[in-house]
């Protein structure tokens, strides 16, 4: 089954945001943190612990659910796949997702969504982020 | 990106509150960091007159490769110095040079001096100068609690501050760069007091496209596959730099008690092994360096009878566990993460704050200076009366601590002791010391700097060389660090 993207180790999480520049860099050709789908920050201040803001690769994902133009597809194994040409800019599946990680990008029109391609997994110096088989339902 | 070859510059004028930006296409060859900031100064700095005159600059810049390239993590600030009237010159990591990245500069200038406390909120949608009178006055950690509630950007935000210290015009205060880094030397955070300035939060959305997507990609992963897989990364993420505590006390060069010593008979208790084993909580990294090597040890103090306990959690180094451990004859860690609390809070130089205190030790030991001049007698291994005096340095009551809190150089000329003032070229010094050409590289260094040229690299690994190879390995070693500090890369130290 498709594996999908897990911050099950935060505690070892150093803050380095390679992560996010990966995401941003691959799947955004941009070197803005703002366009990472993955996003790292403290629970409050850097004395507190980090956390991650991702997309949890839901089994029935309400962002799709929400999207009537077609433009984000269940994928197989959670999450969504996003066709980018479909999507019109409506801003539904900021608002249906669950976990609230859907961010908007008002300079392309467009949502920044997780896609679960796992690139960001592959810069994480520590092994903090992973791509493994959603186990809930269990 | 570097092949845009034009700098951003954006110059704050704290007297009338004005702000401009200039696009400046000379400033690039000068490629950044360091070049570009030197630039600026030879322009913006009164030679003429004070330090602490409202007239004089502070100069931040980064560098082209910021951030977006592994261990590219630093910005550097550069003035006149409060501490030495020289070239002052400091590096800090964190978050600052990502924050000015994506707010669009590579180079901050501030002038002037506001007519009350200010803090700045500086954006890619521009700056604002904000009332900072409820904020004068706060020690470090609560003046970022505040700010961190007040301004927006979470994650991707920079705010460096100063303390008490840096208010009161002690010219070694710092200035705090995200709870875990500092423009440590020099002074910077007595210009911002003398600014009123208390602190600056940088944030920015800017979008940044790649030109060339592929052959960034490549070298980008080049780079990075390099810094993860390399000892320095085992060396550095593993015990932090912390590790030469251990390696210098058994080459005999890590100073001790005001350096009447030069290894320590508790050093395996304040080593970085120990400090590892026994109060490590997490490591961390400036934005974009996939090392990590920032420690952060648990602290817990009992601050009151009945079982009241605090925690707190500090960052420790080398040079903070020789200043305030080694250096003041400091034997368990409890009590050097005492001492690295009280200077975070104020907003001290770590460095010069225990240098200065082994200074005062052995002053008031030999008579110069008195105890009741003091209000306490300071002791090696004694944290009191350091706490005591720590905190009198900044209110500055009489001459004799008006003079502390001006560094160990300007006390020993007024009192005597300049044979066991611990300074090159006015500046206290680091912690290493493993020869003539550690001493000479900090001496005539163009910062004062152990940092300028590694001459404690130089010491140990051309050993058995002639002088003249020593200082032809230093010179080469200087002119190459600021190529790097130019990219402001940081240089692991
Ligand atoms: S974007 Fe939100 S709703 Fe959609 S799959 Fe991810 S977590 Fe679920
Ligand atoms: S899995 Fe892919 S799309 Fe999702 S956050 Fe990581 S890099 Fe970005
Ligand atoms: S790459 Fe890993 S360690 Fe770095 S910020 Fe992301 S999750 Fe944390």
């Amino acid at each position: 089954m498709a594996k999908i993207l897990h911050a099950k180790y935060m505690a070892k999480c150093i803050g380095c945001y390679s992560c996010m520049l990966a995401c941003a860099r691959v799947i955004k050709h941009s070197f803005s943190l703002t366009k990472s789908a993955i996003q790292i920050h403290t629970a409050g201040g850097l004395q507190s612990r980090f956390l991650a803001d991702i997309c949890r690769g839901c089994i029935d994902p309400a962002c799709a659910r929400a999207c009537n133009c077609g433009a984000l597809l269940p994928r197989s194994g959670g999450g969504v796949r996003f066709l980018s040409d479909k999507c019109m800019g409506c801003q539904d599946c900021v608002e249906a997702c669950v976990v609230k990680t859907i961010r908007f990008d008002h300079e392309s029109n467009k949502p920044i969504i997780c896609i679960q391609c796992g690139t960001c997994t592959r810069f994480c110096p520590h092994q903090v982020i992973t791509m493994e088989v959603k186990d809930d339902g269990q | 990106m570097a092949n845009k070859r034009m700098i951003k510059v954006l110059d704050i004028d704290l007297t009338n509150q004005k702000v401009e930006t200039f696009r400046r296409e000379d400033l690039a060859p000068y490629i950044g960091g360091i070049g570009v900031a030197a630039k600026l100064f030879a322009e913006l700095v009164h030679p003429d007159k004070d330090p602490l005159d409202s007239a004089q600059p502070i100069i931040f810049a980064n560098g082209p490769m910021s951030t977006i390239f592994p261990v590219v993590t630093k910005t550097v600030a550069v003035f006149r110095s409060p501490l030495t009237g020289e070239w002052g010159e400091s590096y800090a990591g964190m978050r600052l040079a990502l924050a000015m990245r994506m707010s669009g500069f590579q180079a901050i200038v501030i002038r002037g001096q506001a007519a009350r406390p200010v803090y700045l909120s500086i954006s890619d949608h521009g700056v604002r100068f904000k009332d900072a009178s409820a904020l004068w006055g706060l020690t470090v950690s609560e003046t970022g609690s505040i700010l961190r509630d007040l301004e927006p950007g979470r994650g991707h935000r920079s705010c460096i501050r100063i303390g008490p210290a840096g208010e009161k015009g002690v010219r070694f205060a710092n200035v705090n760069v995200d709870t875990y880094r500092h423009f440590g030397r020099l002074g910077l955070g007595a210009l911002f007091g003398s600014k009123n300035l208390k602190a600056l939060v940088v944030h920015g959305e800017r979008d940044e496209i790649i030109q060339d997507y592929a052959k960034y990609n490549k070298v980008y992963k080049e780079i990075y596959n390099q810094a993860v897989t390399t000892d320095i990364m085992d060396k550095y993420h593993g015990l932090g730099t912390a590790i030469n505590v251990n390696g210098l006390n058994h080459l005999n060069g890590l100073p001790t008690r005001n350096l009447q010593q030069s290894s320590f008979e508790h050093a395996q208790a304040i080593s970085g092994e120990a400090f590892a084993e026994q109060s490590l909580v997490r490591k961390m990294a400036c934005a974009g360096c996939p090392v990590g090597c920032i420690h952060i040890g648990l602290h817990r103090r009992e601050f009151g009878p009945g079982y009241d306990y605090e925690s707190k959690n500090l960052s420790y180094d080398h040079e903070l566990i020789f200043a305030l451990g080694s250096f003041l004859g400091m034997s368990t860690q409890d009590k050097i993460y005492e001492l690295i609390d009280a200077v975070e809070e104020l907003g001290l130089d770590a460095i010069t704050a225990g240098v200065l205190l082994g200074w005062i030790t052995e002053a008031c030991q030999k008579g110069i200076i008195s105890e009741e001049q003091l209000g306490v007698k300071p002791e090696f291994d004694e944290t009191k009366p350091y706490l005591e005096i720590l905190k009198i340095i900044i209110q500055q009551p009489n001459e004799l601590y008006q003079t502390l809190a001006r560094g160990a150089f300007a006390a020993a000329q007024r009192y005597g002791g300049h044979e066991y003032a611990m300074t090159l070229g006015k500046t206290e010094i680091a912690g290493y010391h493993t020869g003539y050409a550690n001493i000479l590289g900090q001496a005539i260094g163009a910062r004062h700097s152990h940092l300028d040229n590694a001459g404690y690299s130089v010491d140990q690994k051309l050993k058995n060389k002639t002088p003249e190879e020593k200082v032809a390995a230093l010179i080469k070693e200087e002119k190459w660090r600021n190529v790097l500090n130019c990219l402001t890369i940081c240089l692991f130290v």
